[in-house]
């Protein structure tokens, strides 16, 4: 379903990623971990469409992000890092003008956003405008748009970032649903996420793989966690830089 | 190089034109921007061209002021389309869109001119008000109107590229002002005749082809000039396809 071939990001003599290569099939859900600046939002953003790479290719469902960007974007839902959102706007007209940028049939709008208000619980908000939500909220906003279309492959940044406990256990209920059907791919900072809501784990530092195993293996290959084994990658990196 | 994908440009347009027409009417910005220029052209047209002094059955003193009034109003309904979005960090969420950016684009700026019609419209008392005074040449009017809501457009065109260049909305404002008069008081005859006096006759008449007020003053003598549609509508194109350039550049990484 994902198919990222040798991605490849500079900002002038500063390579962000550097020759990115992974698969995700369906059913995965792959927690993309790395320390600050490790390339993961760069890599989310050429994935996306909204960067072009310097070279590489990214293939969505067979559709390159490249040479075929429309078709490949038709086939994600992207949460960007911060859940940026029209604040003037209420969540339902929001979701509405996503839908309406989807191409949804008129038919289809009104069931896709009452669906994903009721996946992302929001339907109390529904109505109030998004200036006035709580951090929480807006990103659950930012969640159901990018589910809008029902896309195969989710990439989400940050996803439960600034959520309480009950919100954080519902994104993990949602994920775990959706999970079946789809390819996601989290990039998160709480390493408590992981092992609730990933299958698999890859982590970047400067831009390149260093690990790709299931959470537990990770886990496992350090007496503290994995939050040690996270912390010995970077480290290790950090040595040999 | 831009390649331009035309597939799902509708539904661009359509989506970003829904959404700039619920951000100018959700807040206050729509009714004031209308308030105020109504009201200013109306103080220009009563006051300063004296309008019912002069006796004439005609707009001429209400035309008069447009190219002069949009300068400065334009670019203020169009300097928020992009630099907001680079503000706020939504440029990233639209990028994302499953639509081509030319389709954004455009569907962006028409809902600032469709704000931009709706005050001209409202102007309508005064062509009722030249029709009580006497016989009015209603088609030369209605030309003028036209030619007024296609100026606006370009004017527009100006705000709209400029604010993709920034952050900010009020440099957006001053850039695109000043880029507006340029492309006015280059038909001023003090700046063409200065011109002309300085490189020539025909350069006068170079820089003056260049200025929104050349080709509308020729409308509101009641005469339809293709060069002059030519001009605006190249114009617009021009500003559009600056703009998807602007933007596409964020996809090289520029901030």
């Amino acid at each position: 379903m994902l198919d990222l071939q040798n991605l490849r990001k500079a900002f002038d003599d500063h390579v962000a990623v550097a020759d990115l290569s992974f698969q995700l099939n369906k059913g995965e859900v792959l927690g993309f971990l790395g320390q600050n600046g490790a390339g993961k939002s760069t890599t989310m953003r050429m994935v996306s469409g909204v960067l072009e790479p310097d070279a590489g290719d990214a293939l969505i469902n067979g559709h390159s992000i490249v040479s075929d960007r429309r078709r490949a974007q038709s086939q994600i839902g992207y949460l960007p890092e911060g859940a940026p959102l029209y604040r003037d706007m209420t969540p339902v007209t929001f979701l509405r003008f996503m839908a309406d940028a989807h191409g949804l049939p008129r038919s289809e709008r009104k069931n896709a956003v009452e669906r994903v208000i009721a996946d992302a619980r929001i339907a109390s908000v529904a109505g109030k405008p998004i200036s006035a939500l709580s951090k929480g909220y807006r990103r659950r906003v930012g969640l159901a748009a990018a589910l809008i279309h029902d896309p195969p492959v989710l990439l989400l940044d940050e996803p439960t970032d600034g959520l309480d406990p009950v919100q954080k256990r519902a994104v993990r209920a949602l994920v775990a649903r959706m999970a079946p059907e789809k390819s996601i791919v989290i990039s998160t900072h709480t390493l408590d996420e992981v092992p609730a809501m990933c299958s698999r784990v890859i982590v970047i530092d400067q831009g390149q793989v260093v690990a790709d195993q299931t959470p537990k293996a990770l886990a496992d290959s350090r007496p503290g966690g994995l939050e040690e084994a996270f912390i010995a990658l970077a480290d290790s990196r950090e040595g040999g830089a | 190089m831009i390649a331009i994908d035309w597939s799902g440009t509708l539904t661009g347009v359509r989506a970003a034109w829904r959404r700039e027409i619920s951000a100018y009417f959700a807040t206050p910005l729509a009714y004031v921007f209308v308030a105020i220029f109504l009201l200013v052209l109306g103080i220009f047209t009563w006051d300063l061209s004296r309008f019912f002094d002069t006796g004439a059955a005609d707009l001429a003193p209400f035309f008069y002021w447009h190219p002069w009034l949009f300068m400065m109003f334009m670019p203020a309904l169009a300097m928020r389309l992009w630099a907001e979005e680079a503000n706020q960090g939504t440029t990233e969420l639209l990028l994302s869109l499953p639509v081509n950016l030319p389709g954004l684009i455009i569907g962006k700026l028409l809902a600032a001119w469709t704000v931009a019609a709706l005050a001209l419209v409202l102007t309508f008392p005064w062509w009722i008000a030249v029709n009580i005074l006497g016989p009015a040449d209603n088609a030369a009017i209605a030309l003028t109107y036209a030619m007024s809501l296609l100026m606006a457009g370009g004017y527009l065109a100006i705000g709209a590229a400029v604010s993709a260049l920034t952050r900010s909305a009020v440099l957006a404002f001053v850039i695109g002002v000043l880029v507006a008069f340029i492309l006015t008081a280059a038909g001023w005859p003090l700046v063409s005749g200065a011109v002309a006096d300085l490189l020539g006759p025909s350069a006068g008449d170079a820089i003056a082809q260049f200025s929104f007020l050349t080709h509308f003053e020729t409308a509101q003598r009641g005469v339809l000039e293709l060069r002059g549609l030519a001009f605006y509508f190249g114009f617009i194109a021009l500003c559009i396809a600056l703009n998807t350039l602007f933007v596409s550049h964020r996809r090289g990484g520029a901030q």
